[in-house]
């Protein structure tokens, strides 16, 4: 296995890595900007992430420690298996531990634990242009963002609000970054965008199929788009979660049983796990330990 | 009335490879006034609409805008950004086909109010309460405030299109044909809307229509345009009850009364 | 000015160029003045060119040779070849034409139509509507009418209304081509004292009355048409 590491590290040859880096420095150069590329075939279908795992593999060194989580959670099938793909390819260190990560690719969340200096956050993104909703034309689209020409954006938010009574967009809000493009986050939920805002991370983009690259450098404004008399908030639970009993994180709901069981509890796997290992218990780690 | 033009146009020809778009074409607008573009099919009445509007690159001569600020702008100079934005806040376009000049796929209110949230209008509420006396403007029921202009009839888009363009109050409106394409009585009804806000608002237009009706009762001057060329041009009712040119003579007496 | 008005050796003629370019010279050397206050009434035969001749004092007719002067605002224009924005201001402000017609405007009602010109001139809209309503109802226009679009109304109806219309402003001059060819002896009584008013307060008028009764009644010159005849001129 070590050989197929040695033999090409990470997959990709190192003219398309270099192709797919100048891409990504142009793109920390123009925070927000897509970054047009020749993205690659990937042995994966397009909707596992093959922009991203571009990325990945092209930035990926062999020290690196690499995490993959998928809706927050480091054990699906999506997150396991692209995980599997990079220790094969580059045989490089994997956690399931955001604090250790120094790359951490991800589909639809941001880790709870907040990013630091050093760390790479990696989207999966599969529509990068977040005026497609309403200007089909990518002409049009490209002269828009050039040109600053953002009123559609709003238009969206005001249909929102028209149909909804609120802005009831809750993934994918669209953001405005370092007061210039508006971009989309990807699949994130609007929960996460303010972790977006001034982090210490460096965020890259990978569109696979739309071949497209963009980034946040750290440190980076990030506003959320939004209406003076309906402004930006993120969504909020009712209750803590049901394991380890955190609260202003991102709940899942998981079904217990037929029967309507349910609960809620963090998406955000290692967070729950990390919480729990230091003694914090949710109401159904309660229930159980007072059955057992 | 302001004593200097808000539109100079000079000597302005547009050629479709070898073949004539219209050419020559020089004479000033000033604000308030309306003119009528009338000729037959293919005498360049679109050609020279979009040369003016910047949607069209004349091939030679300028076309010059009294910006704001007073001064005289070379539209063909012009920066892409500054056109657009003179082009969604100080002109209008109204499209003979409403497709054209409407999002078909969002409601009515956003319709009339993007070009607010173009310029930077943040506030939901205040949008909306402008987009809703707009709609009543043109005769459309706040009700269908949030409907998308799919589920109107013609003339109830044209007029969203014309609540649209209006909205940001431009001093300079260009029309290809507004009426176009509408039943006879519609057309009475958005002629009727059409002249009383150019009145009310002080609005300069540019209309382009076959119709010498629309003509007579838009327009205080109109051009007759033939073969790209304009070939009389002057006060409306003088052209319509005097025309001098044998295709303008030709143009009149075919049309029953105007 | 004493004198508004000053025609001075004008001439008109129609190409038709539908009939082979037919050339119709109509009048020529068509030369007189009007003063302020005075009442000039154009006569002559059928087809002899008074309604041409008003037309072109009005814009609405172009004119071949020579020039029409007229005080807009204390200023001397030229109406033969002034630029229609001038031509508009001036109708806006100096020069007022009560055709033989209505020409109805869809969807705008019989007050609202009499009203226009003087909120052109910046009247408020109520100031201007209820000046209009004193003068329907003094042509005795009946007042259920007034709040509809007159293109259902009598011939006789409408010449009313176009006749309020022209008479509204304080023009200092006013053109009127047969303003009672459709009305009743009631109603022509009125618009007689109509013009006397007009007179009075210094409006130089141009008419053309086919009734002798109403021409004797506000003429104070008659000027035949037949003297521009372009063969007269010619000869
Ligand atoms: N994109 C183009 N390429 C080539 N020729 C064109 C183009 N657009 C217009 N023309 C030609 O230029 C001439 C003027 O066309 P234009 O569309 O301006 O006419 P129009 O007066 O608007 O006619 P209509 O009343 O039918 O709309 C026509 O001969 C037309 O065929
Ligand atoms: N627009 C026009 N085009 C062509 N010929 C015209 C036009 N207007 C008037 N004429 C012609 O000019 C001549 C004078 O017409 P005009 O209407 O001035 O006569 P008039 O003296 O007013 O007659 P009437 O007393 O019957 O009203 C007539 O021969 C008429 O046919
Ligand atoms: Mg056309
Ligand atoms: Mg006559
Ligand atoms: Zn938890």
């Amino acid at each position: 296995m070590n050989d197929l590491a040695t033999y090409n590290f990470a997959y990709l040859d190192e003219q398309t890595k270099r192709m797919i880096r100048r891409a990504i420095l142009k793109a920390i150069a123009i925070p927000g900007y897509q970054v047009p590329f020749a993205s690659r075939e990937m042995p994966m279908p397009y909707g596992w992430g093959t922009g991203g795992v571009q990325v990945t593999a092209s930035i990926l060194g062999p020290k690196d420690v690499l995490k993959v989580i998928d809706q927050g959670a480091d054990d699906t099938t999506n997150a396991v298996s692209i995980r599997a793909f990079f220790q094969k390819v580059a045989n490089v260190a994997v956690t399931t531990r955001t604090k250790e990560a120094t790359i951490i690719q991800t589909r639809h969340r941001i880790p709870e634990e907040k990013l630091t200096e050093g760390q790479i956050l990696v989207y999966q993104v599969p529509i990068p242009e977040p005026l497609r909703f309403l200007e089909p034309r990518e002409t049009e689209t490209r002269k828009m963002h050039a040109l600053e020409e953002y009123g559609l954006m709003h238009v969206k938010l005001y249909e929102d609000i028209a149909r909804n009574g609120h802005i009831a967009t809750t993934y994918a809000y669209p953001v405005k970054v370092e007061g210039r493009y508006v971009m989309d986050p990807s699949p994130t939920p609007k929960f996460d965008n303010p972790k977006m805002h001034m982090s210490e991370a460096l965020q890259l983009f990978g569109a696979g199929r739309e071949k497209r690259i963009y980034a946040v450098p750290p440190y980076t404004d990030v506003v959320s788009l939004d209406f003076d008399d309906h402004p930006f908030e993120i969504q909020s639970f009712d209750k803590p979660c049901a394991l380890c009993g955190a609260e202003d994180v991102y709940l899942d709901e998981v079904i217990l049983d037929d029967k309507g069981g349910r609960m809620f509890v963090c998406s955000d796997t290692d967070h729950c796990e990390d919480r729990r290992a230091c003694g914090h218990a949710g109401h159904m780690l309660a229930h159980q330990e007072a059955a057992e | 009335m302001s004593t200097l033009p808000l539109l100079k146009v000079n000597d302005v020809s547009k050629f479709y490879g070898s073949r004539i778009g219209c050419r020559n074409v020089s004479f000033e607008l000033y604000p308030g006034e309306v003119l009528a573009i009338v000729g037959e099919s293919g005498s360049g009445k679109t050609t020279l609409l979009s040369c003016l509007s910047t949607r069209l690159m004349p091939t030679s001569g300028i076309v010059e805008y009294h910006m704001r600020d007073g001064q005289y702008r070379d539209l063909a100079r012009m920066g892409e950004a500054e056109r657009r934005f003179l082009m969604r806040t100080d002109w209008g376009f109204v499209h003979q086909n409403p497709a054209e000049g409407l999002r078909m796929t969002v409601s009515a209110g956003a319709n009339v109010g993007e070009r607010l949230m173009a310029v930077g209008d943040r506030h939901y509420g205040n949008i909306r309460a402008t987009a809703s006396d707009w709609l009543e403007r043109v005769e459309i029921g706040v009700d269908r405030i949030d409907d998308q202009p799919r589920a109107f009839s013609g003339g109830m888009r044209q007029r969203l299109q014309i609540a649209r363009n209006l909205v940001t109050s431009p001093r300079l409106v260009f029309m290809d044909e507004p009426t176009g394409g509408l039943d006879v009585s519609v057309q009475a009804r958005l002629l009727d809307l059409v002249r009383g806000l150019v009145h009310d608002l002080g609005l300069a237009a540019i209309i382009v229509t076959h119709d010498l009706a629309v003509a007579r009762l838009l327009s205080h001057r109109m051009m007759v345009m033939k073969d790209g060329a304009v070939i009389e041009q002057g006060l409306t009712d003088r052209v319509l009850d005097d025309p001098r040119e044998p295709y303008t003579q030709l143009l009149v007496s075919s049309i029953l009364q105007v | 000015m004493a004198t508004p008005l000053v025609v001075s050796e004008v001439a008109k003629s129609f190409t038709m160029h539908l009939r082979d370019g037919v050339r119709r010279p109509v009048v020529a050397n068509v030369s007189f003045s009007v003063k302020a206050g005075e009442c000039v009434v154009l006569g002559g035969p059928s087809g002899v060119g008074k309604s041409s001749i008003l037309k072109m004092l009005y814009g609405n007719y172009g004119v071949d040779e020579g020039q029409i002067l007229m005080d807009h605002d204390g200023k001397l224009v030229n109406l033969a070849t002034a630029e229609p924005r001038t031509v508009l201001e001036v109708r806006r402000t100096t020069l007022g034409y009560v055709s033989q017609f209505l020409r109805v405007v869809p969807r705008v009602s019989a007050l609202d139509i009499v009203a226009e010109p003087l909120q052109a001139r910046g009247t408020p809209l109520e100031e201007a509507r209820a000046h209009a309503a004193e003068l329907l109802s003094k042509l005795n226009l009946p007042r259920e009418l007034w709040s509809l679009p007159p293109a259902t109304f009598s011939g006789g109806e409408q010449q009313r209304v176009n006749i309020a219309r022209g008479f509204i402003t304080d023009h200092k001059i006013l053109l009127l081509d047969e303003p009672t060819a459709s009305l009743d002896a009631k109603n022509r009584a009125v618009v007689v004292e109509m013009i006397a008013e007009k007179k009075a307060k210094g409006t130089a008028l141009i008419g053309i009355f086919h009734d002798e009764e109403v021409r004797d009644a506000v003429a104070d010159r008659i000027l035949d048409v037949s003297l521009f005849s372009p063969r007269k001129a010619a000869a």
